[in-house]
This record gives structure tokens, C-alpha cells and sequence, in this order.
């Protein structure tokens, strides 16, 4: 009876809907950044994002749309310190991440305080999504579906072997700039709408569940949307079901997914030894 | 006409010479065995040519046309050094990865069709990777994978191969296999080669010509001159010459 009460709720629709979207995106641009070890820029870009809503507040203009741009520069920032500074992508993640957040403190501070919440902007809930926030989720799915589809074959070379892949022509500086651009965008985008915890252990999770089990490529893209979105539904229904934080339970049932994963691999690696 | 060229490059790095002014042509058709020490600027000779490492000085053109205005990459094969570019844990199957040696034929948006089958499973049969294909990568032998590689580099049927350092995963048949496949592409296929090896009495039976290489050009021409030649004499020694030479000949 509880189960069909749920439909009767237009936020749970909603959560259902959006939350699919997002964890579908999140989970094919993870595949990429997990392979290219830029798995925690969801983190790092998340605390730029602190950085840009501060200035936005300050200046007196939406902050979302002052945080894009900054979430943008930063992510190829990120991109810039690898590939130029030669660092560590965790370490170039940090650099940006951590002049993201400080410059957000220090503006708060010289602001005097903001009258709005300016957490409200990070941790947004996957039940109070608005009907635009839903419109959002399916245009940007759409949008990052359809560049990750056509430059398939460039993001498999780039992210496989980025040297090999030069000589065959691809521009793969291009490449990984289009990838951290779509990841921040995405990033600002679902923080708003399922609140960073999620945002950032969907890029994650998913793809390294995914890795474990996976036949091919395009197998593990496939099977990192199907964690993905698998976990976010089953996490709305379980939170419903048990009065619990819906974007922690999803979390929790990602982590439990790779367990179970990590469980088959290793009993499957044993029994073909 | 030449298939490279290259003049008074110079390549630093750190403020240290990596590569001092070398000079030298290959031709359609030259099996050059790239060789010299450890440290000599081999892989970066190869770098400078195929533009992935900018040359401080110097000119370097790919069949006729300078290195960063050169768009024609499907004329060219290219295995890399060792196996320390991809991670090993990538999911891909062999036949994703051999596959992805046509992207240079390819215009955007790249798409692999059924067409391009045949020529994958002929790369996969002459590197004798076949019964591999459904694979990952990650989980073959180093022998394997560089057989996987060398698949990749000659699916799009180059007119020039280029192979930094290609047998240091294979044991010596394997080796000889390998070496005899290059031969084969050289001689029926009229395919180009520049292979980087430190076994310069292995290379000797099979390339055209030895390329030697210290920072600069110390040698450069057939394996009988370089055996004969007073200044590699005097370069490594009688006897490091002669061993090098002699094995040659026994083999």
C-alpha cells in the first residue's frame, strides 16, 4: 500500500524523473574521468562553485549563472595545471578546489554575510525539485548525451592511450577541454537540483562499479548508467519506505552495488585461477 | 622522394641538449633501425617527427610537408615505447583497441562500420591476436599487448610504420616472428620503417639501413659499412665491434 502511495506524490515523480537524468549523465562523463583519473573534479569544481555563488551574491546577480562561467574557466584551469604544470590531476583538483572555496570565505566575509543561505545553492534536495529543474535535468541529459555519442571514438582514443591518439589526428587537448566543460556544467546544474553528495558520488560510484564487472568499453558505459540510474530509483523508493535522507540512501545503495561487484569479480577471478 | 626529413634538429630540454643538430632523410621503401645508448634521444627523435615533442630548432616534414601543418595521419603506423601510455586497467577488448587504429582514416564524426571489419581481422590475424578479441586488454601478457599494439599500428595499412623499442616484452621467438613480419611489410607491402631498438646485431640482419644515434647523428647508413666503419671503431672499440658484428654474422 506504501509503495502505491508513492505515486501519488508529484515531488516523488519529479525526484524520479530528474534524479534518472542526472544520474544517466553523471554516470557516462564518470566513465571518462574515472579512466583519465579526474574522478574527484565533481568535489573540487563543487567548491569553485561555493566561490562563484559568492560573487554572484555579492554582485547582486543570479548566482548560478555568474557561477557557470567560473565553474568553466576553473574545470580547464584544472585541466591546464595537467597538462602544462605536468601535476597529478588530485593535485591540480586541489589547487583550483581549494582557491575556489577561500576566495567564496573571503567574499562572504567582506560582504558582511549574505541574507540568503548560500549552502542552499550546494546542497539542494532531490525531493524539492521544481518542475523547471526537471526540464533542466532532461535538456542537459540531452545535450551531454549527444556530444558524448558523436565524439565516441575521440573520448575512447583520448582516454585510452592520448599519445596514440594524437597521431591519429585527433585533437585531443579539444577533446578533454569538451569534457571538463560538460563535468562542470553538469556539476553547478545537479548540485542545485540533487545537492553535491550526490552529484559528485554519482560521477564516481557508478563508473567504478561498472569497471569491475565490464566486457568492453561501450559495455562499461552501459552498465555505469544502469548503477547509476538502478541506484537512484531504488534509493528514492527505500528512503520513502524508511523516513530516510533520500540523497544519502542513494549513495549508501551505490556503495553497495560496487560491494556486491567488487564481491562477483573476486569470486569469479578465484574460481577461473 | 623523401618519406622524412629532417634538418639540423635540436631538441632541449631543461636547458639540456637532448638532440644537437641531426640531419637525415629516409626514403620510401628504408627499413631504418634507430639505435644508440640509453639517454641517446632516440624516443625523442621519434617524438620530434611525429610533433608529439616541439622541436627547439630545426625542420622536420612528413612526406613533403612540414610536422605541424601535416593532417595526412593515416599514411602513418605508430607504436609506441613500452606499454606505459594506456592504463592497463582500461576496459577495452582487443578488437576496440585494434579498432581504433582507423581513426586516422576517418572524418568527423568517426564511425567505425562493417566494412572496416576486414581489415581489423586481417591485423588481428597477421599479429596472430585473434583468438584474443574478446579480451580486455589489461588482462593479456606483455607479449600480447604488444602484439594488440603492433595490430593497432598497421590496421590502417601505413605507408610508413614507426616502432619505438617493439620487442622488449617478446621472447626470442616471438622476437624473430616479429622481426620477420616487418621484413614482410617492408619488402611485399613497400611500407617504410623506423625501428628504435638497443639490439643493434638483431636489427642489423633485417633493417636497410642503421640510424645511430648519441645526442647527434654518429652513424647512418648500411650494417656492412657500419661494421666496416673506422669511426664506430673508434666510437665503441675493436672488440665491442667486433661482438656486435660477429653475432651478426653467426646469426
Amino acid at each position: 500500500m506504501e509503495i502505491l502511495s508513492f505515486f501519488q506524490y508529484g515531488f516523488m515523480w519529479r525526484a524520479l524523473i530528474a534524479g534518472s537524468f542526472t544520474a544517466l549523465i553523471c554516470a557516462v562523463l564518470g566513465v571518462l574521468l574515472v579512466l583519465r583519473r579526474l574522478s574527484l573534479i565533481g568535489d573540487g569544481l563543487a567548491h569553485v562553485t561555493f566561490g562563484g555563488v559568492a560573487i554572484g551574491l555579492f554582485l547582486k546577480q543570479h548566482p548560478v549563472y555568474v557561477a557557470i562561467p567560473i565553474v568553466m574557466a576553473s574545470s580547464l584551469g584544472i585541466l591546464r595545471l595537467v597538462e602544462k604544470a605536468r601535476l597529478y590531476g588530485d593535485a591540480a583538483i586541489g589547487i583550483v578546489s581549494s582557491i575556489g572555496i577561500a576566495l567564496g570565505v573571503l567574499i562572504a566575509s567582506v560582504a558582511g554575510g549574505f541574507n540568503i543561505d548560500i549552502f542552499s545553492f550546494l546542497f539542494g534536495s532531490i525531493l524539492s525539485i521544481s518542475e523547471a529543474e526537471v526540464l533542466t535535468s532532461i535538456l542537459l541529459s540531452i545535450v551531454v548525451l549527444v556530444i558524448v555519442v558523436v565524439f565516441y571514438y575521440e573520448n575512447f582514443a583520448t582516454a585510452f592511450d592520448e599519445e596514440f591518439a594524437k597521431v591519429s589526428g585527433i585533437d585531443t587537448e579539444r577533446i578533454n577541454a569538451l569534457l571538463v566543460l560538460l563535468t562542470a556544467v553538469t556539476v553547478v546544474l545537479t548540485m542545485k537540483i540533487v545537492g553535491i553528495l550526490l552529484t559528485s558520488s554519482l560521477l564516481v560510484l557508478p563508473p567504478v562499479t561498472a569497471l569491475q564487472v565490464a566486457r568492453s568499453f561501450r559495455s562499461t558505459m552501459a552498465t555505469s548508467a544502469i548503477c547509476g540510474i538502478a541506484s537512484v530509483v531504488a534509493g528514492i523508493f527505500v528512503s520513502f519506505l524508511m523516513n530516510l535522507p533520500t540523497g544519502a540512501t542513494i549513495v549508501i545503495l551505490n556503495f553497495l552495488l560496487f560491494l556486491a561487484a567488487f564481491t562477483y569479480k573476486s569470486l569469479t577471478r578465484g574460481s577461473t585461477k | 622522394m623523401s618519406i622524412i626529413s629532417v634538418e639540423h634538429l635540436r631538441f632541449r630540454y631543461n636547458s639540456v641538449d637532448v638532440l644537437r643538430d641531426i640531419s637525415f632523410d629516409v626514403s620510401a621503401g628504408d627499413f631504418i633501425g634507430l639505435v644508440g645508448p640509453n639517454g641517446s634521444g632516440k624516443t625523442t627523435a621519434i617524438k620530434a617527427i611525429l610533433g608529439l615533442a616541439k622541436q627547439t630548432n630545426g625542420k622536420i616534414c612528413l612526406f613533403g610537408a612540414p610536422v605541424q601543418q601535416f593532417t595526412e595521419w593515416h599514411r602513418i603506423g605508430y607504436l609506441p615505447q613500452k606499454l606505459v601510455h594506456f592504463n592497463p586497467h582500461f576496459p577495452a577488448t582487443v578488437r576496440e583497441v585494434v579498432s581504433s587504429g582507423l581513426f586516422s582514416t576517418k572524418k568527423f564524426p568517426r564511425r567505425i562500420r562493417s566494412e572496416d571489419r576486414a581489415l581489423v581481422d586481417e591485423a588481428m590475424r597477421v599479429t596472430d591476436v585473434t583468438d584474443l578479441e574478446h579480451e580486455l586488454i589489461g588482462q593479456l601478457s606483455g607479449g600480447q599487448q604488444q602484439r594488440v599494439l603492433l595490430a593497432r599500428s598497421i590496421v590502417n595499412r601505413p605507408e610508413l610504420l614507426i616502432l619505438d623499442e617493439p620487442t622488449t616484452a617478446l621472447d626470442p621467438e616471438a622476437r624473430e616472428n616479429f622481426f620477420a613480419l616487418m621484413v614482410e611489410l617492408n619488402r611485399t607491402r613497400n611500407v617504410t620503417i623506423i625501428l628504435v631498438t638497443h639490439d643493434i646485431a638483431g636489427i642489423g640482419k633485417y633493417a636497410s639501413k642503421l640510424l645511430y644515434l648519441d645526442k647527434e647523428v654518429v652513424f647512418y647508413g648500411s650494417f656492412e659499412d657500419f661494421c666496416l666503419s673506422e669511426k664506430m671503431t673508434k666510437y665503441f672499440g675493436k672488440f665491442t665491434q667486433h661482438l656486435i658484428c660477429h653475432r651478426h654474422g653467426d646469426s
